[in-house]
């Protein structure tokens, strides 16, 4: 774990991420600017290092209703305003990127942020982007798979040799800056199916595992894949981290929390995924052993305190902000997070 | 209410000619409705290629919004070698794999023989349950012998349809009000 910068006698980390969605706030129908919502994503940052989080990351969306196509960028203003959180991207679309570019901007990102950076690198849901930035939705899975390889054999070697399908070959090039120590924490995102985390873990990458909703039970089988395949693989599961991300909302009481953020997902779902998202789906969310942290914050402390003895993960990872939630509640979420969740969950995860 | 007529083929012309008679009884019966006629017969759809439904454009993603955007859909069919023709599997691969979960869905199928009756009851009724369309289970199905010059002369047939049509409607509005109620049982 170490050489991912995780330390579990610290007890499972807790970070946030944000989509960089640019919705309006259900509540009254207004959308502030792609500027407020790109300064207030920094501050964001700025609360939740400030609060003591572990994590803060930006995803990459080329499509309507975004606003951080340039997540690299946001995450280099967001370096230079915190000072001890880890920043990443969550995820870079590696398969529409070069990877050469990626890893120049994150071992940037990372001397900027004083070796603070990681990076998950994903495939999108959506594929607008393919057309927007010249690939073939064809080479989908091939453009993936061998730019993340390319990706993690540039953070292995200061010189590398490379011929591939999708990008010219590379003889004997460094490809610099080089991060503060040596290596970037490399994570391949993974939606939630066992499929997709056996590759992970057959090439024995961190997963980073982003969920909707739905049983906890249901993701242990994604973790357990993911983990069984890393053996295979003649890895060492005890030393590949996972990381699980999804919603989360806390308020007083668990009712208040679903009443305040239900019309962010639904309509935000809406208008990014073509539906909503069914009441009946999002009152399960309030159950224990449903994945979703919405809830009181006694309630979502046990939520969290069971999914780590369900998967053993190492790391959680909040998403709060979608669908335009205004920026105070996105800073009374972090003031709950630090004073009652945090605390509880380091004390009984800590190893 | 936002109701399609599909006219779910690209070659022949007794399904069109149902989903017309079809789509002029729904808008006689539901005069406060927005009633669209699709004849995919009239729009270049490409083939499913497994992208996200709003990824599409052209007359694809218009294909695709206006099956999305309906409460109810009637969907018309041919019989084309014993199932339903390429064209329409294809507009079913086009959506979401619960693509019709809130929608009153039913059927109208044409074809050249009586022999192809279940063909809709064995082969269209499960893909629209795994979709999880609210399936009207009653389908009219008219035989090449009811029609003449591109017009029904049967009026048992239009009789069906209008039922048909007038079954859809109510089931459409029963389903609002049971998802209005079971959201309502919810305090947030």
């Amino acid at each position: 774990m170490q050489q991912y910068g995780i330390d579990e006698s610290k007890g499972l980390e807790f970070g946030i991420y944000t989509l960089g969605d640019h919705l309006p706030d259900p509540h009254t129908g207004e959308r502030i600017s792609a500027q407020q919502r790109i300064q207030e994503i920094i501050e964001f940052a700025k609360l939740a290092d400030e609060a003591g989080l572990d994590f803060f990351s930006v995803g990459e969306s080329h499509q309507e209703y975004f606003a951080t196509q340039a997540h690299a960028v946001v995450l280099a203003a967001v370096a230079q305003a915190t000072k001890n959180i880890k920043v990443a991207s969550s995820s870079t679309i590696i398969s529409t990127s070069d990877p050469v570019r990626v890893y120049e901007n994150f071992s940037t990102v990372d001397l900027i942020s004083g070796g603070r950076a990681e990076l998950v690198a994903g495939r999108a849901s959506r594929i607008g982007l393919f057309d927007l930035l010249g690939y073939d939705i064809r080479d989908y899975e091939a453009l993936y798979e061998e730019k993340f390889d390319l990706l993690r054999q540039i953070n292995e070697q200061e010189k590398i040799t490379w011929s591939g399908d999708y990008r010219a070959p590379l003889r004997n090039a460094e490809v610099l800056p080089r991060p503060q120590k040596g290596k970037l924490p490399i994570w391949r995102a993974v939606g939630g199916t066992p499929q997709s985390a056996m590759k992970a873990g057959y090439a024995g990458v961190p997963m980073f595992m982003a969920h909707l909703g739905g049983p906890v039970d249901a993701f242990k089988q994604t973790v357990n894949a993911y983990r069984e395949a890393a053996a295979a693989g003649g890895f060492d599961p005890a030393e590949l981290p996972v990381a699980t991300a999804g919603f989360f909302y806390a308020a007083e009481t668990t009712q208040q929390a679903l009443q305040e953020m239900y019309p962010h997902v639904n309509e935000g779902m809406k208008r990014t995924n073509g539906r909503g998202f069914a009441k009946q789906l999002f009152a399960q969310g309030a159950d224990t052993r449903s994945v979703m942290n919405i809830g009181s914050p006694q309630e979502i402390i046990e939520k969290i305190l069971y999914q780590h003895e369900v998967f053993g993960h190492q790391r959680y990872i909040a998403q709060i902000d979608f669908g335009g939630v205004p920026f105070d509640k996105l800073r009374k979420n972090i003031e709950i997070i630090a004073t009652d969740i945090l605390p509880e969950v380091r004390k009984h995860t800590a190893k | 209410m936002n109701v399609v007529a599909l006219s779910g083929s690209t070659a022949g012309s007794k399904t069109r000619t149902a989903m017309d008679y079809t789509a002029a009884s729904l808008q006689k019966q539901l005069p406060d409705s927005d009633v669209t006629l699709l004849d995919l017969a009239e729009y270049d759809v490409q083939f499913s290629d497994g992208r996200h439904h709003l990824d599409y454009d052209g007359d694809t993603g218009y294909v695709v919004r206006t099956m999305m955007e309906a409460d109810a859909v009637i969907i018309g069919t041919p019989v084309f070698q014993a199932s339903i023709p390429g064209t329409l599997k294809n507009l079913f691969d086009l959506l979401p794999g619960d693509g019709f979960s809130g929608k009153v869905v039913s059927m109208l199928v044409t074809a050249g023989s009586a022999k192809h009756y279940l063909i809709a009851e064995q082969q269209l009724k499960p893909i629209l349950g795994y979709m999880k369309a609210e399936i009207v289970q009653g389908y009219v199905f008219i035989e090449e012998k009811n029609f003449y010059q591109k017009q029904i002369t049967d009026d048992d047939v239009l009789f069906r349809i209008d039922r048909l049509v007038e079954d859809t409607a109510f089931r459409t509005g029963v389903l609002t009000r049971i998802q209005e109620e079971q959201d309502a049982a919810y305090d947030f």
